[in-house]
């Protein structure tokens, strides 16, 4: 089934076109990364998705759902929303962080929760004494996993990720890689994943959308990108790759 | 030296009489920084959620914090006449332009990044300003709050030249008289009620900021 699906969706923002007759699906289990220069719409074509901007026209629907006949507020809580690190609360300790979603849906009972920021603290590969910090007290690596643990915490099916580790340096970025392609194996979760790096676009998607004026240049695997660009833009970015 | 020990005699001499004017004084500029406190944060939530009436709603407040608080009260007088109430009234409309502006200030000065993430993740518009917005915007609002309280604890000295207690009594009364023990006796007091509380509420900003680990 397709748990994502953009139909025709068509977005200006002051007389300029940011989406142009987009349409497309995401499988479920899927990893789409959405590579693109700034302004092409990627970020736009992201907050479609859990409802943060309204199409001009066309539809979304997630999991066979039109988004704008659903509670968009309980759709946000059940979509895992990852954004560079500048997204962690920082007036609240990594525990509160982590727990956010489950609070405001209601789910107060302290043991519960402490448990959930426990287990989800170790999946993503950090100490549990980091539970009482403040995101300030972390490094940037960190941050981002407390970012990718606290999306986590909703039992999301779908996690949107908006460049997550455009901040990091190289080292940390490629660990985070690796970890969040074997979070996506353990748990089977469908991602839409943002950046603007072409080699880590082609190492994590399982397909990946090449964008430009927001319009789609090219939907398809890694492997037929590097093969058969379909435009001259998306051979001029896989042709920039670094081998 | 001489000078001093007359105040202090004073003070000694007419304790209960000090000791009333104090408690009137506190009341008084409690009574309006409260009200001013909790109408100010309102007006700036309001106005930080409403970008279009921000404009006016600033600009207005500043124009009454721009009067001469003497003549605020002047043109008080013919509608609300002398006492406390008008004193309370005229003290409000004071504390409310650093309340406003700040909690505005502050609240516009939370990250958009952290608002959308907020906002991503499922909070309602409440969830966003009771859990995000304010709570972050804190020690901008307790800046304002402090530089509002200590202006209100020393203009409510002014509020006895149009009948209102508190120790600007003292102060009008030694001016009547040509008795410096006695101004200087109720300017010293508001000056060290004013020290006492911003030094309390420094102290509370304080620790804000320290439990956010920065």
């Amino acid at each position: 089934m397709d748990m994502i699906k953009l139909e025709h969706i068509v977005k200006s923002f002051g007389g300029r076109r940011i989406l142009d007759d987009l349409s497309l699906s995401v499988r479920e289990g899927e990893f789409l990364t959405v590579i693109g220069r700034s302004g092409c719409g990627k970020t736009t074509m992201l907050k479609m998705i859990n409802g943060l901007h309204q199409p001009d026209s066309g539809k979304v629907f997630i999991e066979g759902q039109d988004i704008s006949e659903i509670d968009i507020i309980g759709l946000r809580r059940r979509i895992g929303y990852v954004i560079q690190n500048k997204g962690l609360f920082p007036h609240m300790t990594v525990e509160k962080n982590i727990t956010y979603v489950p609070v405001i849906s209601g789910r107060k009972d302290k043991e519960e929760n402490r448990r959930l920021a426990r287990r989800l603290i170790e999946t993503v590969g950090l100490e549990e004494d980091m539970l009482n910090r403040y995101p300030s007290e972390l490094s940037g690596g960190q941050q981002q996993r407390v970012g990718i643990a606290r999306a986590l915490a909703a039992d999301a099916r779908i996690m949107l990720m908006d460049e997550p580790f455009g901040a990091l340096d190289e080292i940390t970025k490629q660990a985070m890689q690796e970890e969040i392609a074997a979070l996506k194996r353990k748990l089977g979760i469908t991602i839409v994943f943002i950046t603007h790096d072409i080699r880590e676009a082609m190492k994590l998607g399982d397909r990946v959308l090449v964008m430009d004026q927001g319009r789609i240049l090219q939907l398809d695997t890694p492997q037929e990108i590097r093969s058969n660009p379909a435009h001259p833009f998306v051979k001029q970015l896989v042709g920039s790759r670094v081998e | 030296m001489e000078f001093f020990k007359e105040v202090i005699d004073l003070y000694v001499e007419r304790k209960d009489w000090f000791a009333q004017l104090i408690a009137e004084h506190i009341a008084l500029s409690l009574i309006a920084i409260v009200l001013a406190g909790v109408i100010g944060l309102l007006l700036g939530i309001w106005i930080a959620e409403h970008e279009k009436a921000a404009p006016p709603v600033l600009g207005i407040a500043n124009v009454f914090y721009t009067i001469p608080s003497i003549s605020l009260l002047g043109m008080l007088i013919p509608l609300l006449g002398i006492g406390n109430t008008t004193a309370v009234v005229a003290l409000t409309i004071y504390g409310i332009m650093p309340m406003v502006r700040n909690t505005y200030a502050g609240i516009r000065g939370v990250s958009e990044d952290v608002i959308t993430a907020a906002r991503g993740m499922g909070s309602t518009d409440f969830q966003i300003m009771t859990r995000i917005k304010l709570p972050l915007a804190l020690g901008v609002i307790i800046a304002g709050l402090r530089n509002m309280v200590v202006m209100t604890i020393s203009v409510a000295a002014i509020a006895s030249f149009i009948g209102a207690g508190g120790l600007g009594v003292a102060i009008y009364r030694g001016i009547t008289i040509y008795d410096t023990a006695l101004t200087f006796g109720g300017s010293f007091l508001i000056a060290l009620i004013a020290l006492i509380s911003d030094l309390l509420l420094g102290h509370m900003e304080k620790r804000i900021k320290r439990r956010r680990g920065n």
